[in-house]
């Protein structure tokens, strides 16, 4: 039996979550002598009432998209793959290596190589977790976080010794070549008398990311795959008992989710920067989690969370560059919304039922 | 501080309630942050220091993530800041392309060359510099083997170590220049542990003067050697307080001096190649106080000596960054 009606666990719990971490961060605010209410306007100011707000706000959101897509798949299999942003370095490696040694004529098919690169690279990378946690039993919280150290290392490895050009100060690649450049907004929105965008890395990825909202949803609730994911997730013994492979679930759940995570390489990598940079992924794989288990694992609810992220990375930077609010309270500021929507959820869900059951009480 | 945050109170204040186009100059750090006891807060060194004399204010915004350099270069430069100061070569491929969108606009970058009508590209001569302190890091030497432990493995740094081991070869030519570079990654700026090790090392092998060019991780370096009872040489700022008597001199790099210049020019600043070097102040060593006792009258003379043939083009200290080689030195 549901203790309470389903909109009130998809709306009402993150809704209250959200407005108390927004009281805190306004304490917070008010703590330094800022005043609260100017900053927040200034987030939505900068964030949702320019289209250059906009394009950097779902810029950011494209990559928790992918990496929220990314959490939610594995822990539809009962997995956390706190691995997202290590799938993710990998990721922009693969997206690097095929545009760097492959000449693309146009950059849809450049685009579609990538993806693909970007897929198969995050996949491999989660392979061996799943191998060791389906094989051998090593938790797969444990194996995926060391996972993200060794990405790191590796990246770095690859990128100072084998892909920086002669001389070069950063370590990154050099930029890729010009056909491979995805249009951003911008190219896309903008017509000769108004430009649309100005400047900000938005790009066609957007799209990919939205799509791949629609295909995950259709592949857990449309086909054998995602129901056999599911009852995996449910129940171990149960789905053992259909005639489910513990193994074969653990192991493919988290090549898509390791996929999903690449993926979102292509919106930093091929998209914004257009060569590879060492931190390239900017902590998205961790932000990634907060997304979906504020999105409830289910793609739609993993959209709007990555866009309020989004919302929160934009805005954080427009705090930033103009008031006094130092960077590290901005972090805090984020954390808290965070912290109240995916670890918190209890404090709020808890006495939200309670409040349900004694409404259904009085109505009975 | 309580004056700089009352400034910057005020000018947050205006923002918000006007949107005014305020021709003031605007500060980007780099993601290290701007109190990173080294370039960045010489940066900001430079820029508090033109606020308090002129009582005006400046925007300055810490960078958190590699989006963010574009759009702090075109949200200023929308904003009407001008000129806009950035520190750190990694601004060098996002300006060249942000810089032609606003030609009203004057940029100031320091550490790279962006060639660009509005942008004023402040470069420093650290092979000179590094050169002197070689010198004197060679007259220090009893054991004839002096040490150079740099940051991060990039041309920039072995540009510092090679002046350093031609100034030291120019003093005694058998003397050994010891060189470690701390890491390969950003990670190596800040790493004071690990420069404690490798000055370890570097003693073990008989280096008695050691240089450090590492950013945060040369707090390590000067610690250790002070603590061994060597001598160190400091970088980019003075660091000679920070162990009286421990520290033979520091190379300075008066990215103050770039930041403050900058500011000062305003609207009409120069743009173009600004070579900082021995000749016009912009790189030099450090004495004061406390290290007056270091540096004998004999060594004083032979660096000054040096100093003025370098400032006069007698004397050329080859530029690793040139042709990537340096004759005096194998990394």
């Amino acid at each position: 039996m549901d203790r309470m009606p389903h909109w009130a666990d998809a709306v009402l719990v993150p809704l209250i979550s959200l407005i108390l971490a927004a009281i805190l961060s306004a304490l917070v605010i008010i703590g330094i002598g800022e005043d609260p209410v100017a900053a927040f306007n200034l987030m939505v100011e900068g964030a949702l009432m320019r289209s250059a707000g906009w394009g950097y706000t779902l810029y950011y959101a494209t990559n928790f998209m992918f990496t929220g897509l990314a959490v939610a798949v594995a822990f539809h299999a009962r997995m956390f793959n706190i691995g997202g942003e290590g799938q993710a370095t990998l990721g922009g490696l693969g997206v690097a290596l095929v545009l760097l040694y492959i000449p693309w004529p146009h950059w849809s098919l450049a685009l579609l190589a990538a993806t693909l690169g970007a897929a198969a690279f995050g996949a491999i990378w989660a392979f061996i977790p799943a191998y060791l946690q389906a094989k051998r039993g090593s938790h797969i919280v444990i194996t995926t976080i060391m996972f993200n150290f060794i990405a790191a290392a590796f990246l770095n490895y690859v990128l100072v010794n084998l892909l920086r050009p002669q001389g070069a100060m950063d370590p990154a690649t050099e930029k890729f070549p010009e056909a491979t450049h995805l249009p951003t907004f911008r190219d896309m929105f903008s017509s000769a008398e108004t430009i649309m965008f100005r400047g900000a890395p938005a790009n066609v990825t957007f799209f990919l990311a939205v799509i791949a909202c629609l295909v995950v949803w259709l592949l857990l609730w449309r086909t054998r795959l995602g129901y056999e994911i599911r009852a995996f997730g449910h129940s171990e013994s149960a789905a053992k008992y259909a005639g489910i492979s513990p193994v074969r679930i653990t192991v493919i759940a988290m090549l898509i989710s390791g996929a999903l995570a690449g993926m979102m390489a292509l919106n930093t990598t091929q998209g914004e920067s257009e060569r590879l940079i060492l931190n390239a992924t900017e902590g998205a794989g961790f932000i990634g989690i907060a997304v979906a288990l504020m999105g409830r694992s289910h793609p739609f609810g993993v959209f709007l969370a990555a866009i309020l992220f989004g919302f929160l990375f934009q805005g954080g930077a427009e705090l930033a560059l103009w008031t006094n609010i130092p960077r590290e309270l901005i972090v805090v500021i984020q954390a808290l919304v965070i912290l109240f929507t995916g670890a918190l959820d209890n404090m709020v869900r808890m006495p939200l039922e309670r409040v349900f059951l004694a409404l259904r009480r009085k109505e009975g | 501080m309580t004056f700089m945050h009352k400034v910057l109170a005020t000018t947050a204040a205006m923002a918000l309630s006007a949107g005014a186009a305020l021709a003031e100059p605007a500060l980007i750090f780099d993601l290290g942050g701007k109190f990173d006891k080294s370039f960045n807060e010489a940066a900001f060194a430079g820029a508090q220091r033109w606020a308090e004399e002129t009582g005006k204010s400046f925007r300055e915004i810490e960078l958190q993530s590699e989006a963010q350099r574009e759009q702090a270069l075109r949200r200023f430069a929308e904003n009407g800041n001008n000129p806009i100061v950035m520190t750190g070569f990694a601004f060098g491929n996002v300006l060249s392309e942000v810089a032609p969108d606003y030609p009203e606009t004057k940029f100031a970058i320091i550490d790279m060359v962006v060639d660009e009508p509005n942008v004023r590209s402040v470069v420093f001569n650290e092979h000179e510099g590094s050169y002197l302190v070689g010198m004197m890091a060679a007259m220090a030497s009893d054991s004839g083997t002096v040490g150079f432990i740099g940051g991060m493995d990039i041309p920039l740094i072995r540009k510092f170590a090679c002046g350093y081991a031609q100034g030291a070869k120019a003093v005694n030519g058998d003397i050994t220049v010891l060189s470690n570079m701390t890491g390969t990654t950003p990670a190596a700026w800040n790493d004071p542990v690990k420069g404690s090790e490798l000055t370890k090392a570097q003693i073990s092998q008989g280096a008695d003067v050691i240089y450090a060019a590492a950013g945060g991780t040369g707090v390590g370096v000067l610690q250790t050697a002070a603590d061994e009872g060597i001598l160190s040489v400091g970088v980019d700022s003075n660091q000679n307080y920070m162990h009286p008597g421990k520290v033979l001199t520091s190379m300075l790099k008066r990215v103050d001096n770039a930041v403050y210049d900058a500011m000062t020019q305003g609207e009409a600043l120069e743009t173009g190649i600004n070579v900082m070097g021995v000749g016009n102040g912009g790189i030099d060593y450090a004495l004061d106080e406390h290290n007056e006792a270091l540096v004998g009258e004999a060594m004083k003379t032979a660096v000054d000596e040096a100093k003025g043939k370098i400032a006069s083009g007698e004397l050329t200290v080859h530029d690793y960054t040139s042709d990537d080689s340096c004759p005096d030195l194998n990394f």
